[in-house]
């Protein structure tokens, strides 16, 4: 065994260890186990949805990204600020219901808001569906960190059995505290070693951050600015105003929002996540430094510029630092998906949709029974799935941001959409989804009387309209008879 | 007016802004003007955030969970 691999092991195992200590002395019911028992303060909440938004997706695929792709690697440092600012008004409601009616998930939510059970398991589908590309892209993320750091003695197939063997175990043991402590761990980690590796790798082979991008455009002109076509202006504009809208509703995300102890939290929250935000910054740094020094890597391979770099850079040891990082941005992402993916089945499609009388401690059983099951099919996703990956994980984010519509307007003072028109919009809007993704369509191929400069909108746009019009018809049609809202509870 | 407001300002520089420095050169803190532009708006973005926060009744009140917010 090589030092890199022993300094990933030990961390791995520490992780373990953190995950089964955190349930010490406290009654795991649901309500503890899924949302902590709503006593988490400023600094855990930060992390938790810090947590999830820094995964192997920007560890590895921000690099990859702005090694393979250039300039449009800037839309995920734009579109997390604009969703901070939304959050600054949506979520505050959105705890304050979730804590009146004691809810434990996203599709409880819909339910309660709407009243429509119905609705809540279309969400809860809607939510299982999304999460499982996200969680495949966690294990594969494991892989490439594993197989890469241990010089290739462990095949990226063991790393990833092992990895969902680590999240299965701390996910069932301890619920979300399991994930909260990680994420402690894990950030200090990730944020000492990206911001480095940032400053180092640029200045090790460049000189200067300037001299770098100096270089970068002279070698490859108009990399490092938005293109005439494809990823052009319009590309960006449409694409970083659709993931922010998208942002939080992330069945995970918004699961973590109840672990809060206080609305102000989310105000503070949103005051301070957009400068943590700029890490991404030092994140692109390595991607960026990287083009010029290992150039080649095309495809799937452009997510390891990051560990080719390093290991051309770094001792054996500083590698296993390096992954030892990675593989903990895998694992506690991982375990918040893998918890709300088996709530959402237990609590929420199973009691939701089949056994309404189900009791709390026989959903809790099931849900973490639950755990390994889908851990399992996402090991399988990972293992068989190539390339479609990627475009698995945009339809996922297209398809939870078909909830948007129906969260924005059930906070407003006098909600107008109906349950009706809440369930036809998000059917439509999801199906759309699906339709576009299996066509591989885009804004040029639907709609190609539009001018040329705008082909490059975000094709789930179209989903989003469409859904947006079903619902303002359907509740047109549905309205109650006395003209009164039925739905004013917040 | 409200202080609320502000808020729309950093959807106007990414969202709209961006169109008008998608360029390279000059090269601002090391960095493409394209991506400096981005960083100062996140920046701002703080900023702003932080002045509705410190305006912001509902932030004031004696424990943060008060209803009557907005």
């Amino acid at each position: 065994m090589n030092s890199a691999l022993l300094v990933i092991l030990l961390v791995t195992l520490f992780a373990l260890f953190l995950g089964v200590r955190a349930r010490r002395g406290r009654d795991m019911n649901l309500e503890q186990w899924t949302v902590g028992g709503r006593s988490f303060g400023t600094a855990f909440v930060f992390l938790l949805m810090a947590g999830e938004i820094y995964t192997t997706f920007t560890f590895l695929g921000g690099s990859g990204f702005a090694y393979g792709k250039g300039a449009a690697v800037f839309y995920i440092l734009a579109y997390g600020a604009l969703a901070y600012i939304i959050s600054y008004w949506l979520l505050p409601p959105i705890w304050r219901f979730a804590k009146r009616e004691h809810l434990v998930s996203q599709p409880h939510y819909f339910a309660r808001k709407y009243n429509s059970p119905a609705l809540g398991v279309l969400v809860g589908i809607v939510g299982v569906i999304a999460l499982i590309p996200y969680l495949v892209l966690q294990f594969k993320g494991l892989g490439i960190i594993v197989e890469t750091a241990s010089y290739g003695s462990i095949s990226s197939t063991a790393a990833i059995w092992i990895g969902a063997v680590v999240v299965a175990a701390y996910v069932m043991a301890s619920g979300v505290r399991g994930s909260a402590w990680n994420a402690v761990v894990k950030d200090t980690l990730i944020l000492a070693m990206v911001i480095f590796l940032g400053i180092y790798l640029p200045i090790h082979y460049y000189g200067s951050l300037g001299s770098m991008f100096h270089a970068i455009d002279q070698a490859k002109p108009g990399f490092l600015k938005f293109s005439d076509k494809g990823t052009s202006v319009v590309w960006f504009q449409s694409t970083v105003l659709l993931t922010s809208l998208g942002f939080f509703m992330w069945p995970h995300t918004f699961g973590s929002l109840y672990t809060a102890k206080d609305e102000r939290i989310f105000r503070r929250n949103a005051v301070m996540l957009p400068i943590y935000q700029l890490i991404l910054l030092f994140v692109f740094f390595v991607g960026f430094a990287a083009v010029l020094k290992v150039p080649g890597l095309k495809g799937g391979d452009i997510d390891l510029s990051l560990f080719k770099l390093s290991i051309q850079t770094f001792d054996p040891w500083f590698i296993g630092v390096i992954g030892a990082a990675g593989v903990l941005t895998a694992l506690v992402p991982g375990s918040m998906i893998l918890m709300s993916a088996s709530t959402l089945l237990a609590n929420d499609i199973y009691r939701g949709g089949i056994a309404h009388g189900a009791s709390d401690e026989a959903i809790n059983r099931l849900a973490r029974f639950l755990v390994p099951v889908v851990a399992l099919v996402a090991v399988g996703f990972t293992l068989k799935g190539g390339s479609t990956i990627v475009a698995l994980l945009l339809m996922g984010y297209n398809f939870v941001t078909q909830l948007f519509p129906a969260v924005i307007c059930s906070v407003a003072k006098n909600n107008k959409v109906t349950k009706q028109g809440a369930f036809c919009g998000i059917l439509v809007g999801v199906l759309a989804v699906v339709g576009i993704s299996l066509t591989h369509s885009t804004i040029g191929k639907l709609l190609p009387f539009l001018p040329e400069s705008l082909h490059d909108i975000n094709v789930g746009f179209v989903a989003l309209i469409l859904n947006v019009v079903v619902t303002i018809v359907v509740s047109a049609m549905t309205q109650p008879k006395q003209g009164l809202a039925q739905s004013s509870r917040a | 007016m409200s202080i609320r407001w502000l808020a729309v300002l950093p959807f106007i520089g990414i969202l709209i802004g961006t169109a008008f420095v998608n360029e390279v050169e000059p090269l601002v803190l090391g960095m493409p003007l394209l991506l400096a532009w981005l960083v100062m708006w996140i920046v701002l973005t703080a900023v702003i955030m932080a002045i509705i926060y410190a305006n912001d009744p509902a932030n004031r009140a004696e424990n943060g969970n008060s209803e009557a917010n907005r």
